[in-house]
């Protein structure tokens, strides 16, 4: 990283900032709209140009910190009905012990967004399809609840809605007989605004997540991926995962 | 057998709209045939009050919708015109009592009762105004995307509106 | 050999009374359908591990049975063998009827069954199971223009050709259906070409089990007279077809224990998957496959139609159980994402998914088989699918001589 734009200087030292300090900058409308140029704008379609990733630092991911689940959770409205083996769990955060050696690890997993999604490649109607820019989702207008890409996802990344919502997030439907899963807060990412748990990792000060732009070679999560090893979860089955792990 | 008690079921259907009790209500209104339609509470603009004339919306607002819906969805296209979001936070109240969808004083029900056309629409988005938990223009710069691979480019004055929501009056 | 003659089963309060006994199951299918459906499906055993339960067992069981109901059709038309031909068009019509029951399980499911008409107007054509749809479809048509064929005098010349194309279709049909589970890579215990044969055999024996009982139960009910020469013909083949599914279930167990990555879920299977251990060894081994075997071979309990019968429900059972160990037993091991560690998680990660039937849910796989049962009966009612008599004389081109070979 020896050159860099003033962008990322400006940018980064926001970022270092503490949570405090961000929150303090309380940025008038006008200012705001003139950064959101910087987006794409609201009636422009997205574009294969951009392949969305994310990459999780293991060594910084805290063993009793829930902070992005219950960001994602807060975002999506989440909540459950206090039954585990039906609620929908979009985030989760995984423990791992090394059985030879005893080390602890924990993780967050979710949907990995993967370049070939086998749960697009097995949905009959085509409600499971990934984005231009690699986003999976469902559309749940097609979605008939088979649950058929439940059985294709190698991560048990997916929920099936199994009962009755009132009052969903204007950004995120979701209801009763469809399928569901991390949709890298694809309302967020759309104007250029990381996604809930990348903020909340971030504002407790772990950093353990980086989102960006896998395809823009400038981009931070570009440069920490050249610079340090990663692996994907389940790499044998060659899926070119867009997220990524360190330190696993 | 069955068509015979179709004909039935729409024909009391019609009868329950005609109670006094609604047409009471409809006095407000401009024409006192077909069922009572609750007010939106915004107009579009000075000369037009919903999005597009409101024969043109009585006639095809499924056909916007469902555009719209397919452009959100699948290229990620947030303008908000015709998005069914939109209609809900002008046309229904956000009041805590405020008639649900299972109710034909909803506005969406008020004439898909009456018409006898279901929807399924709000098995998956709410059928009142829900504050957003995310919202885009109270975020702090900290939480934006580093680098985005977009040029900065120059909005023109009409994705200027549809990104400030001005006209919606949303929030 | 006398000409065969097919005649439509008596109607009167019997039949009636069964019909209606028939028509209670579907009726509480559809209520315990409209239940999962009106409530969400939380009010079944089903969940976010364990996504395809027990209407799934039903309805693979049932659709990887028809196909093999039509076995003997295939053999009469396709092989030319004579002393089937009697028996064709109701191995056509159970075929279409096991389908149908199969089918309506699997809608009644969808967490959106009303959009069963998104079902068939968006196709996703690298999805396997959109393939099935299709298949599924087809199977139906293809088989309904071979009955016509096969009951129309006029056509009976195309009775081969379509006969053939019936056969052709069941075998891709049975390999499309067990694709469905071959192609997931994911899970440890699908992830195999073998799954696609072995339905295939599977169907063969599970239908051929069903033909039987049907067989056994019109006769007796209808008072038609039903040869031994036949039944034998069949419950010998039946027996050949049971040793055959164990043959691939041995190969698959095999294979899997040939490659180390699977010998977690092999362990799982074989020995400490609890239910799911003892339904593959007691129920699918020991009664759906060794027990009918032995039965049917036996020189006394294989002569005895009761004997023949019971060995017969109990390969039907025994399916069910086979398909009970591989759906929902392969769904409830563990996925491995990370070789070589322990993983604990709030979404039941690195343990068993567990699973237990729910009344509803049983129901609605009763159903299938009751839609099945129901749509067979009707058919043999309206239509003429059964001859008036399966005697001996009548139909055994060999009886005369082996009438006189047994009084020699
Ligand atoms: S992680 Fe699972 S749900 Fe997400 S894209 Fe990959 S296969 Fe699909
Ligand atoms: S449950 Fe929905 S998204 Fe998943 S495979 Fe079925 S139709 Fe596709």
């Amino acid at each position: 990283m020896s050159e860099e734009s003033n962008i990322d200087i400006y940018r980064r030292r926001f970022m270092s900032g503490t949570a405090t300090a961000a929150a303090g900058l309380a940025v008038a409308p006008g200012v705001m709209l003139t950064e959101v140029a910087r987006a794409k704008p609201a009636d422009q379609a997205v574009s294969s140009d951009i392949r969305w990733g994310m990459l999780i630092d293991t060594n910084k991911c805290n063993e009793g910190c829930n902070d992005c689940v219950t960001a994602c959770n807060e975002e999506h409205n989440l909540e459950g009905f206090g039954r585990p083996a039906t609620d929908a769990q979009w985030i989760r955060k995984v423990t791992l012990k090394d059985k030879q050696t005893g080390n602890i690890q924990t993780l967050p997993m979710l949907c990995q967004h993967c370049e070939h999604p086998p749960c697009v490649d097995v949905c009959p109607t085509g409600a499971s399809f990934k984005r231009e820019d690699g986003i999976v989702l469902v559309d749940k207008h097609i979605c008939i609840g088979c649950r058929y890409c439940m059985m294709a996802c190698p991560y048990k990344a997916r929920s099936f809605v199994h009962e009755k919502l009132q009052d969903q997030m204007p950004y995120s439907p979701r209801g009763k007989g469809t399928v569901e899963s991390c949709t890298f807060c694809v309302h967020r990412v759309d104007e250029d605004i990381l996604p809930a748990c990348v903020v909340a990792c971030k504002e407790e000060n772990h950093n353990a997540i980086t989102f960006g732009d896998m395809n823009d070679p400038d981009s931070e999560i570009s440069q920490q991926l050249k610079q340090h090893s990663s692996r994907q979860v389940r790499a044998d089955l060659e899926l070119n995962t867009g997220v990524r792990y360190r330190g696993i | 057998m069955i068509k015979y008690s179709l004909i039935t079921l729409l024909f009391s259907l019609l009868l329950g709209v005609y109670t006094p009790g609604t047409a009471a209500d409809v006095a407000s209104g401009e024409d006192t045939s077909g069922p009572f339609i609750p007010k939106a509470q915004r107009r579009f603009s000075e000369e037009q009050g919903c999005v597009e004339p409101t024969g043109e919306m009585r006639a095809n607002h499924m056909e916007y919708i469902l555009d719209q819906r397919d452009a959100t969805v699948h290229e990620g296209i947030r303008t908000r015109q015709y998005s069914l979001q939109e209609c809900i936070n002008c046309h229904v109240s956000d009041a805590e009592d405020a008639p649900r969808v299972d109710n034909e004083e909803h506005f969406c029900s008020s004439c898909h009762t009456y018409a006898a056309v279901s929807i399924d629409c709000f098995q998956c988005h709410a059928d009142r105004p829900v504050k957003s938990r995310f919202d885009s223009l109270s975020n702090s710069s900290m939480h934006r995307i580093g680098s985005a691979a977009v040029p900065p480019t120059t909005l023109d004055s009409e994705q200027l509106k549809v990104l400030s929501n001005e006209d919606f009056g949303n929030e | 050999m006398k000409d065969i003659v097919f005649k439509e089963i008596d109607g009167g309060k019997p039949f009636y009374l069964l019909l209606g006994f028939i028509g209670f199951f579907v009726l509480a299918a559809l209520g315990s359908a409209w239940y999962m459906e009106h409530n969400g499906h939380w009010v079944t055993g089903m969940n976010n591990q364990i996504v395809w339960g027990t209407p799934h067992v039903f309805a693979v069981f049932l659709i990887v049975a028809a196909s093999g109901a039509l076995n003997v059709a295939s053999i009469s038309s396709v092989f030319q063998k004579t002393a089937y031909k009697p028996l064709a068009r109701l191995s056509g019509l159970l075929a279409i009827a096991l389908l149908a029951g199969g089918l309506a399980i699997l809608v009644l499911d969808l967490g959106r069954p009303d959009r069963l008409i998104v079902a068939m107007t968006y196709y996703n054509f690298k999805s396997i199971f959109a393939w099935n749809i299709i298949l599924y479809i087809g199977f139906m048509a293809v088989v309904a223009i071979y009955l016509w064929m096969m009951m129309e005098r006029k056509m009976n010349k195309f009775t081969r050709v379509a006969g053939f194309s019936a056969f052709i279709w069941r075998l891709i049909l049975t390999t499309g259906t067990g694709s469905i589970f071959g192609f997931l890579v994911a899970r440890q215990a699908y992830d195999t070409a073998i799954l696609a044969p072995m339905f295939i055999i599977m169907s063969f024996a599970f239908g051929l089990a069903i033909f039987i009982l049907v067989l056994l139960g019109i006769y007796k009910w209808s008072d038609r007279p039903l040869g031994d020469s036949i039944l034998f013909r069949l419950k010998n083949l039946l027996g050949v077809f049971i040793g055959a599914v164990l043959y691939f279930v041995l190969t698959y167990h095999l294979t899997n224990l040939y490659i180390t990555e699977n010998h977690g879920v092999e362990q799982f299977i074989l020995m400490d998957g609890g239910v799911y251990t003892k339904l593959f060894w007691i129920v699918q081994i020991l009664l759906g496959s060794l027990l009918p075997l032995a039965l049917l071979y036996h020189p006394s309990t294989g002569k005895s139609r009761g004997w023949i019968g019971i060995a017969s429900l109990l390969v039907i059972i025994g399916g069910l159980a086979q398909m009970y160990v591989i759906i929902i037993g392969g769904q409830a091991y563990p996925m491995e994402m990370f070789p070589g560690k322990e993983v604990v998680s709030s979404f039941a990660d690195g343990i068993t998914g567990s699973y237990t039937p729910s009344l509803p849910e049983i129901i609605l796989g009763m159903g299938g088989i009751a839609v099945a049962l129901a749509a067979t009966f009707v058919g043999v009612r309206v239509l003429r699918f059964l001859p008036s008599t399966l005697a001996d004389d009548a139909v055994d081109p060999h009886y005369p001589a082996r009438e006189a070979e047994a009084s020699a």
